[in-house]
């Protein structure tokens, strides 16, 4: 019998105030897969990322996390399930140092050895940096610290909001090298990106958003293999952003 | 780490130097260390305020009123212990016992007030200005409306002479007390785990709860232990005066504003500097030019927004 998805996403409805973003979300999560979520700007995948962190209240609708409704809960308690959050702005805390924002992540503020040295390895350029104050680094050394910082205690699911914005090409190259080994570790990721290219080579499945819904879902592979089928789906949502 | 930038820190010194220039050293020396007291009497009184403001975005109106409480309570601790314990003992106690009705009265108030306006600076500002009312009102209704004495222990009057100029004891006394709790709070903020998330959580609350951290859990903490810090302030202004009167708090409440604003709002370090500097300020140009003394402050505010909008220290921005 196949594993039941970690994270499912049952008609989820959300509003920001009067406004109604998501128009009933269904999504499913398989453990140690990257889920990538595609789809225009304002589509709502932003918004599905925060209503499953509890940052937005899902108005209906489930979220079940490892079979526990989570859709009713705080953000800290969501946390520590087991999920890591890496926001679109990267949450980094610019007044802290490299070391302190590593140590706010940790459950007791002490550091596992071995993995602190995975980390340290995946994104050699913070050691170096390690008391630096995190305002001072490049876009993509924070977005290197964003995601170093989500993985330095044991997580079960890593949720990253387009990691890939706003960074050069070659900070982008690192960056998925650094994705592809936690892919290669079988870490479960739910990716928001909009680089197509860096999308293609993490996802396993993928979901396409548009205004507020899934309109698609299947795996990466064969919506790489089928341009028509991408020219319909993100060429729809490229005319209706237009 | 990075340097950080000199500048703030040089107008203290700068400031110092510029009214040795215009006076003798023993009318120097003295106005230094009433200035550096009255400038850790604020910080005392103002640190809780910038502290609430910086994790909570609340600016607390009703601040002054728990400055006030404090001193209230030092008058009840005196009167009711002093047959029995003396000198710095019974301030002490006073302060301990201040600082624990500040803190409690604190969780009260969060609770009943500010938790309800979360998220709303105008209507924070109304709730809590109603709130300074229904503090000051029951403050009188508990110990009246004349103003109650407050006399200091034998041991903190008088003057010491120290290199031609005299200085009182009690303002050494407050020196010592301010920098004690400025560093014990700029430790606990900079090495201990519960200042880390305080710091982060002022730059970036979401992304704490993020992290698995109760962030509300934390801001009642601090929001009862700003107030404490209020009370004792209060016993430190009280034991200045010697006197204390419900409108205590009120009347320093705009100096408190102004302090937190010319060192950053949230920012602790620059609470401290802030405070010292318009200390300062006041007792120099108290000394010079008396006719001025009256717009020091807000002159001297005016030329550091001018100078720094976001105030001498401000903390980091996400």
């Amino acid at each position: 019998m196949a594993e039941p998805p970690l994270l499912t996403l049952a008609g989820v409805h959300t509003h920001i105030g009067r406004y109604h973003i998501l128009h009933g979300v269904d999504l499913a999560v398989a453990a140690g897969e990257v889920s990538v979520l595609l789809g225009r700007n304002g589509a709502g995948k932003t918004t599905t990322l925060r209503s499953i962190m509890g940052l937005w209240r899902v108005s209906r609708g489930a979220i079940d996390f490892a079979g526990q409704p989570i859709a009713a809960r705080a953000t800290p308690d969501i946390a520590r399930l087991g999920i890591a959050y890496v926001p679109e702005n990267m949450g980094v805390f610019s007044g802290l140092t490299v070391a302190e924002n590593f140590r706010l992540a940790t459950p007791s503020g002490r550091f596992e050895p071995q993995r602190l040295a995975q980390v340290m390895r995946a994104f050699p350029v913070l050691e170096q940096k390690w008391q630096v104050r995190a305002g001072t680094l490049s876009g993509g050394q924070k977005q290197m610290l964003a995601i170093g910082r989500a993985i330095i205690a044991e997580r079960r699911l890593l949720i990253i909001d387009e990691p890939s914005k706003g960074l050069a090409p070659v900070m982008v190259g690192q960056l998925l090298d650094a994705l592809l080994a936690l892919k290669r570790a079988r870490t479960t990721i739910l990716l928001v990106e909009q680089n197509f290219f860096l999308a293609r080579a993490l996802g396993d499945r993928v979901a396409v958003m548009d205004d507020g819904r899934i309109v698609h879902t299947g795996t990466m592979a064969a919506l790489a293999e089928d341009v028509a089928l991408q020219s319909r789906l993100l060429g729809l949502s490229l005319e209706s952003h237009q | 780490m990075r340097p950080r930038d000199p500048l703030p820190y040089l107008v203290l010194p700068a400031l110092a130097l510029a009214a040795l220039a215009v006076m003798s050293f023993p009318a120097w020396l003295t106005l230094t260390v009433a200035g550096i007291a009255m400038g850790c009497m604020l910080f005392l009184a103002a640190s809780g305020l910038t502290l609430i403001f910086g994790l909570m975005d609340v600016l607390n109106f009703a601040h002054g009123g728990f400055v006030t409480l404090g001193a209230f309570i030092a008058v009840s601790v005196v009167v009711t212990w002093a047959p029995a314990i003396g000198g710095v003992a019974l301030v002490a106690l006073a302060v301990l016992a201040a600082a624990v009705a500040g803190a409690l009265l604190g969780l009260v108030f969060e609770r009943v007030l500010i938790r309800r306006v979360a998220g709303a600076p105008l209507r924070q500002i109304l709730i809590t200005m109603g709130g300074a009312i229904i503090l000051q009102q029951a403050l009188i209704v508990l110990w009246g409306a004349e103003p109650l004495p407050l006399p200091r222990p034998e041991n903190l009057r008088g003057s010491v002479i120290f290199a031609g100029a005299a200085l009182e004891r009690y303002r050494l006394a407050v020196i010592g007390v301010g920098v004690v709790v400025f560093a014990a709070l700029a430790l606990t903020l900079k090495r201990t785990r519960l200042g880390l998330l305080v710091r982060a959580a002022v730059e970036n609350r979401e992304m704490v709860e993020s992290l698995g951290f109760h962030v509300d859990r934390l801001f009642r903490l601090v929001f009862a232990a700003g107030t404490a810090l209020a009370a004792l302030g209060g016993v430190v202004w009280a034991l200045h005066a010697e006197m204390v009167t419900a409108d205590l708090g009120a009347d320093i409440t705009i100096l408190l504003f102004i302090t937190v604003i010319i060192g950053g709002l949230g920012s602790v370090g620059g609470c401290f500097l802030a405070a010292l500097l318009v200390g300062l300020a006041d007792n120099y140009v108290g000394f010079l030019a008396p006719k001025l003394a009256l717009g020091t402050d807000i002159l001297l505010m005016l030329i550091v927004l001018l100078w720094r909008p976001r105030g001498l220290l401000p903390v980091a921005e996400p």
